[in-house]
């Protein structure tokens, strides 16, 4: 019998240890897709994070390091810098990314540094057992806010890609969701796109990928998804926040 | 062979363009700037890249990742500095990454000042950062040792896989010298089979030193042990000046030790056996320089620009002998004369003059 769909050879055949209904598993695949599709698996090098992200690197089938917690985007750099040929990308959750790595994604990009990162948003510390991030929703409960994140003590959730998109090294922004199929497919077209961006040394590439933590969350896969569409949705700004002309030229 | 006028901190970036290195990732911090600022102009020269970074954990982590790469990578910095970039060395000796870390100590603790310490002794040799790991750890006393040892710190990390310390106060970091721009020696080194750079033609490879279970994170810390334990039996070096008949012997490295030396000349012109044993290598701590002596030592001072931190593993080195060890420090920049370092041994140990030299 003809095989007409199966693991795409960009995933090693590790079984995914992630938590039930957890998007992690829709993003790597994706990543793995394109990784395939663009025929880049051996030019490629991984940066893991920290956090439940740091499994990245049991599961691409491309070369993997390890980052410490926040610093993906500067052990990028020095991938990237000592091996410009090759196709550098880092996987980092919300609090890796917005919270303790923050001045070096924004200067990664602000140096227009020809990484692409991949930020994966479920508004939570997922790991540590769901505390805070800056990614938590006003009014959020979390192990950290547990009466709600109150705007006054902590301040409002950050819109990390659009204050990437500010930066002018940044080429490509795009903030996108793997609620819907729909959604999917969108998400996997702008990873497509960021490692195109990288491919045509174009400058940095980030894609924001809006994920559930039914465990973090408390709630059921299927509810997850309901709460991602109708509480994270309206607070983030959705879709490709910026593409200069290069990349649109692409 | 000609010589040239050198500043210290200019003589470690020469060192490293002639080692090969052609990335360094830093963070401009007196007294150790010159190193970016030299490199920043000669490196792209031949072919290299100085990226500054945003901070120091940056540049460390930078150097990480060019590290995975089989790259040979540099940054350099001070003591405020050197502390942001623990995190990263430890990441660096667990992932077993060789790299060169150049730190031109300033006086401290806090922001502190600029005057030559070696206080940062136990952050160079002890850790610092997180877990079980240590740094090779060269001390040079002259603008020609910046040179040289900074071209062998490239080959000892490629050797033992592990990041190597230049650590030099910045009184040696801006003092100029005539100096001998020496070749780059023919060193067999191991061949970098462990690097990531894409599985084009063989499979995948990670670096992680990051472990599912309480057993791997056992298996890796005992080969980091039994690594450290080689290197240990291997690297341990020290100059010897006057140590060979010496019934006193002053510990001391550095510039400190360069003023030991006149001390010891001076005792020497008073009839008192006193000798000097530089350690070279501060960790490995150089305890064969101790322990082969203790038949005839009478007592041994060591000297140093802190509150006293080398003097432990001096006396680590002597436990299990009867050699009594001292202890003399000025802190805060502060550098003592050659007078106050023998008025310090004859105080301490009361030396009978001999039929002197």
């Amino acid at each position: 019998m003809e095989k007409i769909f199966g693991r795409p050879r960009g995933l090693t055949d590790l079984p995914f240890t992630y938590c039930p209904g957890c998007t992690h598993g829709i993003i790597h695949r994706l990543i793995g897709e394109v990784l395939e599709e663009m025929d880049i698996i051996s030019d490629t090098i991984g940066v893991a994070s920290v956090g439940c992200s740091m499994f990245t690197q049991e599961l691409f089938a491309c070369d993997f390091v390890q980052s410490l917690h926040g610093r993906a985007a500067a052990v990028a750099t020095g991938v990237k810098r000592s091996l410009p040929d090759r196709l550098v990308f880092t996987y980092q959750g919300d609090g890796d990314i917005a919270a303790i790595g923050t001045s070096h994604a924004i200067h990664a990009a602000a140096r227009g540094e020809k990484i692409t990162v991949v930020m994966v948003n479920n508004a939570i510390y997922g790991m540590t057992g769901g505390q805070m991030a800056p990614t938590t929703l006003e009014g959020q409960k979390t192990a950290t806010s547990p009466y709600g994140r109150d705007k006054a003590l902590a301040g409002s959730p950050v819109d990390f890609p659009k204050t990437i998109a500010t930066l002018s090294g940044a080429v490509y922004v795009a903030a996108m969701s793997v609620d819907t199929p729909a959604n999917i497919k969108k998400t996997k077209q702008a990873l497509k796109k960021a490692f195109q961006v990288q491919q045509a040394g174009l400058g940095f590439s980030l894609v924001s990928i809006l994920s559930t933590c039914p465990t973090g969350w408390g709630l059921s896969p299927a509810d997850s998804l309901d709460w991602l569409r109708d509480n994270m949705v309206p607070v983030y700004e959705m879709g490709e926040i910026k593409a200069t002309e290069e990349v649109k030229d692409l | 062979m000609e010589k040239v006028l050198f500043k210290g901190n200019e003589a470690i970036a020469e060192a490293a363009i002639c080692a090969g290195c052609r990335l360094f990732f830093g963070y401009p911090i007196t007294p150790s700037t010159e190193v970016v600022e030299y490199l920043a102009w000669h490196m792209p020269k031949s072919g290299g890249t100085v990226l500054q970074a945003e901070d120091e954990i940056a540049s460390i982590n930078m150097c990480c990742g060019a590290a995975y790469t089989g790259a040979r990578v540099m940054t350099a910095s001070s003591g405020p500095g050197i502390s942001l970039k623990q995190e990263g060395l430890s990441h660096a000796a667990a992932n077993e990454l060789p790299m060169v870390i150049v730190d031109i100590s300033r006086a401290g603790p806090g922001l502190g000042g600029l005057g030559p310490s070696q206080a940062d002794y136990f952050q160079a040799t002890k850790g610092g950062g997180h877990g079980d790991y240590r740094l090779i750890v060269l001390a040079p006393a002259k603008v020609q040792e910046m040179y040289d040892y900074t071209m062998e710190a490239f080959d000892l990390a490629d050797r033992h896989r592990n990041p190597v310390m230049i650590l030099a106060e910045g009184f040696l970091g801006q003092m100029m010298e005539p100096i001998e721009l020496k070749a780059r020696p023919g060193t067999v080194l191991p061949v970098k089979d462990w690097i990531v750079d894409g599985c084009r033609n063989r499979s995948r490879r990670r670096l992680t030193s990051y472990g599912l279970s309480n057993e791997t994170t056992e298996a890796a810390c005992l080969h980091l042990e039994e690594k450290y334990n080689r290197i240990r039996a291997a690297e341990q070096r020290w100059e010897d000046f006057y140590s060979e008949d010496a019934d006193y012997i002053i510990a001391a490295f550095g510039t400190c030790a360069r003023i030991a030396k006149s001390a010891v000349l001076l005792a020497r012109q008073q009839g008192i056996k006193l000798g000097l044993v530089r350690p070279i290598t501060l960790w490995p701590f150089p305890e064969k320089a101790f322990t082969r002596l203790t038949q005839q030592l009478k007592g041994v001072l060591t000297v140093e620009l802190s509150a006293g931190q080398m003097v432990e593993d001096v006396r680590l080195a002597l436990a299990s002998s009867c050699v009594p060890v001292a202890f003399y420090g000025r802190q805060g920049g502060m550098l003592p004369t050659e007078e106050e370092l023998l008025r310090q041994v004859i105080q301490t140990f009361q030396p009978a003059p001999g039929k002197g030299v």
